[in-house]
Formats: structure tokens, C-alpha cells, sequence
């Protein structure tokens, strides 16, 4: 039997298709204005027996596709066991949520933090700054971390951020320092979640930030633990959603 | 609407069109989220009857009331002793709080970062949409938050009638003190107003109404400790907030039957969900009509609720008066006593309100506790950490939201309550 797993996120659609625990096909692709458009064209180029759907368009996988659906706390969770057997906290920064989770020596979530309403901290903030700062958003984090120094942004709220790094512009601070900062502010924000769910062990990071080198490097400062990264860590929840879809 | 309402209303001074719009809303809300529920016990129609008329037949008795003599006082709190006021000869009724309006004139007035509870009260009245208020002689404030205390300045400028409580933060003997000599100050206030002497028979009699309407919510909260649970959390909430304004013997009376019905249900082993889904208590702010966001979200996935600590719940029903005493300073003490008792997170310390927490949890079998704050609601807010703490101490798993009115959150509300009923599987 083929089991599928897809996560609907804000940012991208992903798609995990296992045979007997191995992957046999993944797909990505931007979830654009059309979520349930783009999450059927992954479906139908794709060939499974039943699919398990997550993330925050779940419910209109549920209603047009008839796919049981859990939630991305759950997927993340089950997804990082894949590759990393005895994590017991995971951060995952997504493009609207930013989530720290606890789990069990089993694998069993015992707590979670997850930001409200507002995008601080997540991908989504990290988008638009890099969009102030002329920076291509996938050279970002490289362009970031070249910075010898970092210009201190203490706020965590976007609205706010932009003031600062509008401020910081106009005293002519060296861009890349800027967004040594800003990455700085997103770490800050992580690690107060991460806090709060207890830190246990090693840490994963998954969900599209997670390739963000700077990010990855401040965190490893800034915690002094292992942080593990899985090999497609925007793939881990629709990895996750296969593998309880398998186990179902 | 009838054309009776419609002049009525307009004789209270009421915004017409706003106010057109509100029950237009409120109604399609209470179909969405009431009328869509399965299993419902048949009695709760009486809710479905209560919110129909909520602004119409409930606000015509009211001023039949006031034709008769009796006088009609609003309040936003539970510390405001309805005894007291049913001795005096008038009315108490709880004022709409439970919705945005008019929030761009609010911001005239307020601080954004203000609770929604208190914009929408400041709303309900520069929107003139609420006929309890426009309706009442006296409406009483009382010095809880900070937020309520300021918001009450600007609310006596807009009212010709406001009388506001000071209340102790202390549970020491000092506070006891002081909130005897309010009560006895409202007493006085209370007998200026309807000109009606009270003595020791009315007080009794006052005491023994509020305690009737008091039992028959117990009564119904107690078989909600039932598994499966025969009533929704959805409903159980509404029985406490029509508490706030309904006539108290038609809601003790009507409130029994459903408790019949429910001991029917409950000798059948019928629930209003399955016997396996998860049980959860909630805890912190009030909800006031139509404030039913995070509960319709907790039971549209498959939990119910089965307690609500709360002012809009067991913190402000649990207790009744004593009614023994021969003297009206007896029966005054007893009314001291049970509104004391009252553990709001105004007090400090307040050690009461996390044993209450934690007995209810135990009581009504819950399987996790969900903390409700409202932003901007700083005492609740606070001590939700210590809440969390203690229950987590015990082995119970804590979800701590926090919201307002809006309905911008509720697609992370939604994943954030799925995740925990996850963890409690």
C-alpha cells in the first residue's frame, strides 16, 4: 500500500508518498491563491492508495478530499522521529507559524508553544526583511552570516522591525549587519519558545526556515546543543502525515 | 421583530439600524453554533426561546417591571450582591459585554491595548445598542482591574446613573472589613433608589431567589460529571450567562427540567458526544454573550467541555447564601461571607482559585484544562503561568490561549486546540 502525506502550508504545498517506510516520491510546489488547485494538481500527478492531509489548509483538504487530517504539531513531531530516532524537542519555523514541541522517549507530543496571530519570528518576517534589505530571499541567511558584527533589532513584531531597519538604513549600517540582527531577533523569539517546552536533548529544526544557514548557526550559539537539521526539513510534516498515514 | 419592540426600543434611546444589525448577527451566530449542534437535549429549548427573545420579551418584562415600581440595575460583575437588590425591590441584570462594536469610536475613549471585554462594554453604549443599559436606573461598576476602574470614570460621563463598588484585593480581615462596608454602603444606595426600606424578611427573601436559581445550576453542573457527558459545554456556558439577566424563578425552573431530562439521558448512558471524547475544563476571563469562539472550537473538534471556571461559571455561582439568620445584620453578614469567598484574580495572593482549579479538574474528570485569557486581561494573564504550573505538577495537561473577540485567530486557535486533544489521546 502506498500512503501519502500532504501538508497545506501558507507558503508551499508538500507531498510524501512511502512503500513499506521507504519514500517513493516527494513533491513541492507554492501554494499561491489556489491551496486546493495546487494541492490536487500534487495528487494527480502522484499515485497512492490513501493520503493523510496537515497543515493549516487541512480542513479544505478534508472537506474536497475526504483525507482524514492531523495536525501540523503532530506531523512535525511523527516526521523528525524519520530521521532523528531520539529527538525530544523540535522547533519548526514555517511561513506563518513558528512552533516548539516536546515529545516523549516514545515520540508522544507532551507540550507545545506555538505564536498567536501576528508572523514575528517566522518565515514570513524573514521574507519581507530580506525584500527591505534587496537581499534574494535564498541568499539571505548566507549574506547574513557573512556579518562580523550585528545591528541590535529589538523588535520582534514586523510593523515594528521595518521602522527599525528603515532607522538603521538611514544612519548607513552595513545591510549585512542589519540582517545579522534580524535573523538575531527571530533566534531570540525561538529560543524563549523553546524554553518553555523544556529542552531535553538534541534539537531538530524543521519547516523551510530550517535551510536558512545563519539562523542555524546563531541557534547553535545561542543554545549550545546539537541542532539537528533533516535532509529536506520543508518536507518533514508531509513526511510525518505519510508515516502516520502508513501506521493508521 | 414585532412593531412593540421596535417602539420600545426606540423609546430607550436605542440605535435602530445598529442595532437591527446586532440581532442580525447574533442571530445567525446562535443558528451556526447552537441550532447546527447533534444530540442536543429537547429541553434546551428554553435556550434557543431565552436567545430569541433576548433583546425583545426579556427587556418588555423588564419594563413592565419598572411600570410596577420596581426599579431596574445593571452590572458587569459578580461581585455585585443580587440579594441585596432583590431586598431593595428592583432588578439585576448583567449588561452586554461579549462582542466588538463601534470600535473605532471606542478608540476615542480607550487604549487599544484595552481587554475586549471592556471595549465591547464601552461599545455596547456609545453604539446605543444595549437596552439593559439604556434601560437601567442604576448601573453599578465596581473596582476589579484597573481596566474596569478607569473604564468606569468614562462610562459615569456618558450615563446619568452610575454608582460604582469599591472592592478589597485582599482576602485578610481588613478586606472582609471592606467589602462589609461597601455592601452596607450599596444597601443604603440600593433603599435611596427605590425608596423601599429593607428588613430582615426581604433580605431572606432575596437571599432564598438568588439561592433557588443558584441551585438549579448546580444541579445542572453536577451531572455534567457524568461520562458520557449528557449536555455540551456549548449550552452549559449559555445556562450561565442567560443566569446574568434572565428572571430567576422562570430560569431555576426551566433549568430543573433540563436536569430532569439530562438524569434521563444519563440513566440511558446517553452523551451529547461519545463516550471517549476527551473532557476539558476550561479556566480564566468570562464569557458573555455571544462570546462562544473558543468553546465552538473546542467542541467542533471533538472534545466537550464539562466545566467552566469562570465568573460566567462555577467562580461566580459556586456559593450560596446562608439564609438562616434572624437579623438583617446577620443576613448582611452572610451576604459578605459568600461574595468574599468569590476568588477572582483580582485578589493577591489568590491560592484559592488554583485549588478550586484543580478540584474541578478532578471532579468533572477532565482530561485537560484550557486556560481562556483574554490579551490585555492582566490578572488572569499572570496567573495562568502559576495555573499551569500546578496543574502540571498533578499530571494535567495545560493548553493556555489567548484571544479577544475578533475572529482573525481562529484558524491557529483551531490547530493549536486539535494539537492538544492530540496529545490527550
Amino acid at each position: 500500500m502506498r500512503a501519502a502525506g500532504i501538508d497545506i502550508g501558507s507558503r508551499s504545498v508538500k507531498l510524501v508518498v512511502l512503500r513499506d517506510g521507504k519514500i517513493i516520491h516527494s513533491a513541492i510546489a507554492d501554494t499561491g491563491y489556489d491551496p486546493q488547485g495546487v494541492a490536487r494538481g500534487l495528487l494527480d500527478q502522484a499515485a497512492w492508495d490513501y493520503v493523510l492531509a496537515t497543515g493549516y489548509g487541512r480542513t479544505m483538504a478534508q472537506l474536497h478530499f475526504q483525507a482524514p487530517t492531523v495536525t501540523e504539531i503532530k506531523a512535525h513531531a511523527r516526521g523528525v522521529r524519520h530521521s532523528c530516532t531520539d529527538c525530544r524537542t523540535v522547533l519548526d519555523i514555517g511561513g506563518q507559524d513558528t512552533k516548539a514541541i516536546s515529545l516523549t522517549n516514545g515520540g508522544k507530543v507532551t507540550k507545545f508553544e506555538m505564536n498567536d496571530r501576528c508572523a514575528a519570528g517566522t518565515g514570513k518576517f524573514l521574507e519581507i526583511m530580506a525584500s527591505n534589505l534587496g537581499f534574494p530571499l535564498e541568499d539571505f541567511g548566507a549574506q547574513a552570516l557573512r556579518a562580523e558584527e550585528m545591528q541590535q533589532i529589538s523588535s520582534m513584531c514586523t510593523v515594528f522591525a521595518e521602522s527599525e531597519v528603515t532607522s538603521a538604513i538611514a544612519k548607513g549600517a552595513d545591510r549585512r549587519e542589519i540582517a545579522k540582527g534580524l535573523h538575531m531577533s527571530v533566534v531570540r523569539r525561538a529560543t524563549a519558545m523553546l524554553k518553555r517546552v523544556s529542552l531535553t536533548s538534541e534539537v531538530a529544526f524543521t519547516g523551510g526556515v530550517a535551510r536558512n544557514a545563519c539562523l542555524l548557526h546563531l541557534l547553535r550559539e545561542e543554545l549550545q546543543l546539537e541542532i539537528l537539521v533533516p535532509d529536506n526539513p520543508d518536507m518533514t510534516g508531509a513526511l510525518g502525515a505519510a508515516l502516520l498515514a502508513a501506521e493508521a | 421583530m414585532s412593531d412593540e419592540n421596535r417602539r420600545m426600543w426606540s423609546e430607550l434611546g436605542l440605535n435602530l439600524r445598529a442595532h437591527d444589525q446586532l440581532l442580525s448577527v447574533l442571530s445567525n451566530a446562535y443558528q451556526d453554533i447552537y441550532l447546527s449542534q447533534q444530540n442536543r437535549p429537547e429541553s434546551t429549548s428554553y435556550f434557543d426561546d431565552v436567545m430569541s427573545e433576548i433583546h425583545g420579551q426579556r427587556i418588555q418584562e423588564l419594563m413592565r417591571e419598572k411600570q410596577q415600581g420596581r426599579k431596574i440595575v445593571g452590572s458587569y460583575c459578580v461581585f455585585v450582591p443580587e440579594e441585596i437588590v432583590q431586598a431593595a425591590n428592583a432588578t439585576l441584570v448583567g449588561l452586554c459585554s461579549g462582542a466588538d462594536f463601534a470600535e473605532e469610536e471606542v478608540e476615542k475613549y480607550l487604549p487599544r491595548n484595552t481587554c475586549s471585554l471592556i471595549k465591547s462594554s464601552l461599545g455596547f453604549k456609545l453604539g446605543r445598542v444595549c437596552p439593559f443599559l439604556e434601560g437601567s436606573d442604576m448601573i453599578v461598576g465596581e473596582n476589579t482591574c484597573d481596566g474596569k476602574k478607569k473604564f468606569y470614570e468614562t462610562l459615569s460621563d456618558l450615563v446619568p446613573n452610575m454608582y460604582v463598588m469599591d472592592l478589597p484585593q485582599m482576602k485578610s480581615q481588613q478586606g472582609r472589613q471592606m467589602l462589609r462596608s461597601e455592601f452596607y454602603r450599596f444597601l443604603e444606595a440600593m433603599q435611596d433608589l427605590t425608596g423601599f426600606q429593607v428588613d430582615a424578611t426581604a433580605l431572606r427573601n432575596g437571599i432564598r431567589m438568588v439561592n433557588e436559581k443558584r441551585k438549579a445550576i448546580h444541579r445542572l453542573q453536577s451531572l455534567r460529571t457524568a461520562d458520557p457527558a449528557p449536555i455540551s459545554g456549548l449550552d452549559a456556558l449559555l445556562a450561565n450567562q442567560i443566569f446574568l439577566y434572565e428572571d430567576p424563578r422562570r430560569f431555576a425552573r426551566e433549568v430543573h427540567k433540563i436536569c430532569d431530562e439530562l438524569e434521563q439521558r444519563i440513566e440511558r448512558g446517553e452523551g451529547v458526544f461519545p463516550a471517549n471524547a476527551p473532557r476539558i475544563l476550561v479556566s480564566g476571563c468570562p464569557m458573555a454573550v455571544p462570546n462562544w469562539k473558543v468553546p465552538h472550537i473546542v467542541e467542533s473538534a471533538g472534545a466537550v467541555i464539562v466545566g467552566e471556571e469562570s465568573c460566567v461559571g462555577e467562580r461566580g455561582n459556586r456559593n450560596t447564601t446562608e439564609e438562616e439568620g434572624e437579623s438583617l445584620e446577620e443576613l448582611m453578614e452572610a451576604v459578605v461571607d459568600r461574595y468574599f469567598g468569590i476568588d477572582c484574580a483580582i485578589f493577591t495572593p489568590n491560592p484559592d482559585r488554583t485549588e478550586h482549579i484543580l478540584d474541578m479538574a478532578k471532579r468533572y474528570r477532565a482530561d485537560g484544562v484550557i486556560h481562556y485569557g483574554l490579551q490585555f486581561c492582566q490578572p488572569y494573564l499572570m496567573e495562568s503561568f502559576g495555573v499551569e504550573k500546578s496543574l502540571e505538577d498533578k499530571g494535567i495537561p495545560v493548553l493556555r490561549l489567548e484571544t479577544d473577540y475578533s475572529q482573525e485567530d481562529s484558524g491557529q486557535l483551531q490547530t493549536r486546540v486539535e494539537a492538544f486533544l492530540e496529545l490527550l489521546k
